[in-house]
């Protein structure tokens, strides 16, 4: 380390109160570790933080930085201010996929904490906003040692720049009865189909997957997903009427009529006078607030699948959108169901690929183009769960209704078929 | 010289979460049947087959050092049963089979200063991005606003005294990485970019920057005879959208960046559908360590939340059921012209009816 620790003042008052302090966390890697390597980085690291707390400005530029064969992955940072704290002048984070479900033990927690303590500044986060782990502060020359560690045992890069990004699943099926999905499996057919888009950006900007289970959405998905999958059920929601009259019991009608029957958002639930629950499921929309409620009770149906919607981001530069349905409910049970949503992330981002501009997000290509033209583009069929009303305005040109009402009236022919086959 | 020769990466993507799970949960995998609540910070969930899962789940500093991650393991390995994971808000959780274990995983964690909470009615952590510590363009530090933030609502994220979840995020520009929040706390730049122009030609792709901005107020300019940007300033709304991609257009300012709050945001499809976080205040000082100002606010917003909504409503779910002009009225916030929108289908937010509360 040089010679001197940096004074820091304005930081050392992030060293009180309860809360876990990271700067005593960066402290204790400048004092306590062996490695003058990373006593060095870290107070180095807490000077030029100290001099952004004075002046209220970064002092990171980005730069070019990547692994022998990749092109991304590694968000690269050179020093403004390296002269003055040159051991953190290269302070680039990798960032790296976690196991879908952000499942660890705590031998493999140890064993990447050993890699990048070899490597890196020993500062590391699980995760960042995508979904990476952020292993924050390495020398452009150790980045490639230390992927070339961890990637021999398991681990691999995520996205970095207009590329298929790192994706992300709740914890799902393995922990959860509002799961309506194996979120493990949509995770890692999607993303690793698109191994080579991680690598190496060349889309218009990025595309995010994310998986939540069920509708409470815990992956953010509709708002922050290109490519939302949600997993939901189409037939009867479960009632165990006899947990549910000892809910009543405990907590009194009042509360069961305050708290449930009256907040369903489509007024699909009745309080029976014998304290049982009657569900009008034709109008329930799977909101999940009486499951939430009463998860002892109530549960999700057993035809499961997913909902999927596309065109979640945040402000830049059109300002934030949510997804859209695309597809109101597919199954996912067979390898063939599971190729097949592979295939719809396939067939949208191809047509994004070709179509969107520079920089410009899947939602907000749907929102220049309008989404019949995505529709028709991709190859979805229109469907009225995509909108929450039909047309307002009386300012377009409709003269190919009737082929367009034959279209209609054909699909739902084929579908009672199908329903009756 | 020859090159080195270098070694082929191994494409192997997203890892397999199975490896790394419990194997109750693996054993009882999609056989859930409900779960409980039985104190705050843990959760027991119970399968069809009669087992059961708890977790307990740990707030940390987020940005770890290897002697907290290796002390979260430590504990992980003498407490736990060496299985754990992550939230998408970057707190652990500990998954035990044996509900004995719990009580002492809990003392083990608070002993070595994690705190045990932030499940259920709480003030989740609050989730943010990079700042000051790693970020090319942050008007702010996330970590130190959320140290300092998580600091005062400690209690909130140790007990479940709110009428539903809170989830609280930051962001240290516009682009706004922290995403949607019950509350967000975000940067507000109030001034146009600093140009300096003699860099603009040899830093930045000059029709990408101009392609960049949302309400085409940047054109090419010639300064000095040396080929720049200029930035019409009646034009520009300060996001900082040029930024990224032009570094040499300064958007960062220690007096002009500000903080506004936002509240409101859903991403849950529990009653209403998803929503988006709307403006309440703004004008916020920038100002570290502590952040006192911003914090004052979130406090003042929480306690309205606290006192005022009923069991079960989220705060967009409350501020709905008593309109803007109350929850206005119960903060003591003031509304200003800033709160009408003007962008692109802003009509949709103007009231368009006799629906007043007096």
């Amino acid at each position: 380390m040089s010679d001197k620790k940096h004074q820091t003042p304005m930081l050392d008052e992030l060293e009180s109160g309860p809360w876990p302090s990271f700067v005593s966390g960066i402290k204790r890697l400048r004092d306590d570790h062996d490695d003058a390597r990373i006593n060095g980085m870290a107070n180095d690291l807490l000077g030029q933080l100290e001099h952004s707390y004075e002046t209220r400005k970064g002092y990171w530029k980005g730069g070019t930085v990547s692994v022998y064969g990749y092109g991304g992955g590694i968000i690269p940072r050179f020093s403004e201010v390296g002269q003055q704290f040159p051991e953190s002048k290269e302070f680039h984070t990798l960032r790296v996929q976690p196991p879908a479900g952000n499942y660890y033990s705590t031998d493999m927690l140890r064993q990447l904490g050993d890699s990048w303590e070899k490597w890196g500044s020993g500062l590391v986060t699980f995760h960042g906003q995508t979904g990476n782990i952020m292993f924050i502060g390495s020398t452009t020359e150790n980045t490639q040692h230390f992927f070339d560690e961890i990637n021999e045992y398991g681990f691999d890069l995520g996205g970095a720049g207009p590329c298929v990004r790192t994706a992300m699943s709740c914890v799902g099926a393995a922990r959860c009865e509002q799961s309506c999905a194996n979120e493990h499996k949509i995770h890692r057919s999607l993303v690793n189909n698109f191994t080579d888009d991680v690598h190496r950006p060349a889309l218009p900007y990025k595309f995010k997957f994310k998986i939540s289970g069920c509708p409470n959405d815990c992956m953010n998905s509709i708002e922050r997903a290109d490519m939302a999958v949600i997993g939901t059920w189409r037939d009867d929601m479960k009632v165990d009427q006899e947990e549910w009259k000892n809910y009543v019991d405990v907590k009194g009608r009042q509360h069961v009529i305050d708290n449930i029957i009256t907040r369903c958002p489509t007024q699909s639930l009745s309080l029976k006078d014998d304290d049982s629950l009657e569900v009008d499921n034709r109008n329930c929309v799977r909101c999940m607030h009486c499951l939430n409620v009463v998860p002892k009770a109530l549960s999700p149906g057993d035809d499961k699948g997913v909902t999927i919607l596309m065109g979640g981001k945040r402000t830049l530069k059109i300002g934030d959108l949510m997804g859209t349905v695309i597809v109101p409910f597919m199954k996912l049970e067979t390898e063939e169901d599971y190729e097949r949503i592979v295939e719809i992330a396939e067939e949208t981002i191809d047509y994004w690929a070709e179509n969107g501009l520079e920089h410009e997000r899947c939602g907000e290509m749907i929102e220049r183009i309008g989404l019949v033209n995505f529709l028709e583009g991709v190859g979805f069929e229109v469907d009225p769960h995509m909108v929450s009303n039909p047309r307002e305005s009386s300012y377009v040109r409709m003269d190919g209704w009737d082929e367009e009402a034959v279209k209609w009236f054909e699909k739902r022919a084929e579908q009672k078929l199908a329903a009756s086959a | 010289m020859s090159k080195p020769k270098m070694r082929e990466a191994i494409e192997s993507g997203c890892p397999d979460g199975f490896q790394y799970m419990h194997p109750v949960m693996t054993k009882n995998f999609g056989q859930w049947k409900w779960h409980d609540h039985p104190r705050p910070g843990v959760l027991r969930h119970v399968a069809h087959s009669g087992e059961e899962i708890w977790t307990v789940k740990a707030g940390t500093q987020r940005i770890l050092d290897v002697f907290t991650l290796r002390r979260l393991c430590d504990i992980g390995d003498e407490f736990a049963e060496g299985y754990v994971r992550f939230t998408i808000r970057s707190n652990i959780e500990y998954l035990v089979s044996d509900a004995e274990k719990v009580e002492p995983l809990i003392t083990a964690l608070e002993g070595a200063g994690f705190v045990v909470g932030g499940t259920g009615n709480s003030v989740a952590m609050i989730s943010h991005t990079q700042g000051w510590l790693h970020c090319d363009i942050p008007g702010t530090d996330a970590s130190g606003v959320v140290k300092a933030m998580m600091d005062e609502l400690i209690d909130e994220f140790k007990n479940c005294n709110m009428p539903n979840r809170v989830h609280i995020t930051t962001s240290c520009c516009q682009i706004n990485c922290g995403g949607q929040g019950d509350i967000a706390i975000n940067v507000q730049h109030t001034k146009p970019p600093k140009i300096n122009h003699d860099l603009v030609a040899n830093v930045c792709e000059r029709p990408s920057v101009v392609a960049r901005c949302p309400v085409a107020a940047i054109r090419p300019a010639q300064v000095n005879g040396k080929p720049t940007l200029e930035v019409d300033e009646k034009k520009c709304i300060c996001c900082g959208a040029c930024y990224p991609p032009c570094p040499p257009m300064q958007i960062n300012d220690p007096e002009h960046s500000k903080l506004a709050i936002w509240v409101g945001g859903n991403h849950s499809n529990a009653r209403g559908k998803p929503t988006f976080q709307k403006l309440v205040a703004s004008g916020i000082p920038n100002n570290p360590p502590r952040w006192p100002e911003a914090t004052a606010i979130v406090k003042n917003i929480l306690q309205a939340y606290k006192t005022n909504a009923r069991d079960w409503e989220r705060m967009n779910d409350w501020i709905e059921r008593i309109g803007w002009a109350r929850f206005f009225e119960v903060t003591g916030l003031p509304f200003t012209k800033f709160h009408i929108d003007n962008w692109r289908g802003s009509r949709k937010s103007l009231n368009a009816s006799t629906h007043i509360r007096f």
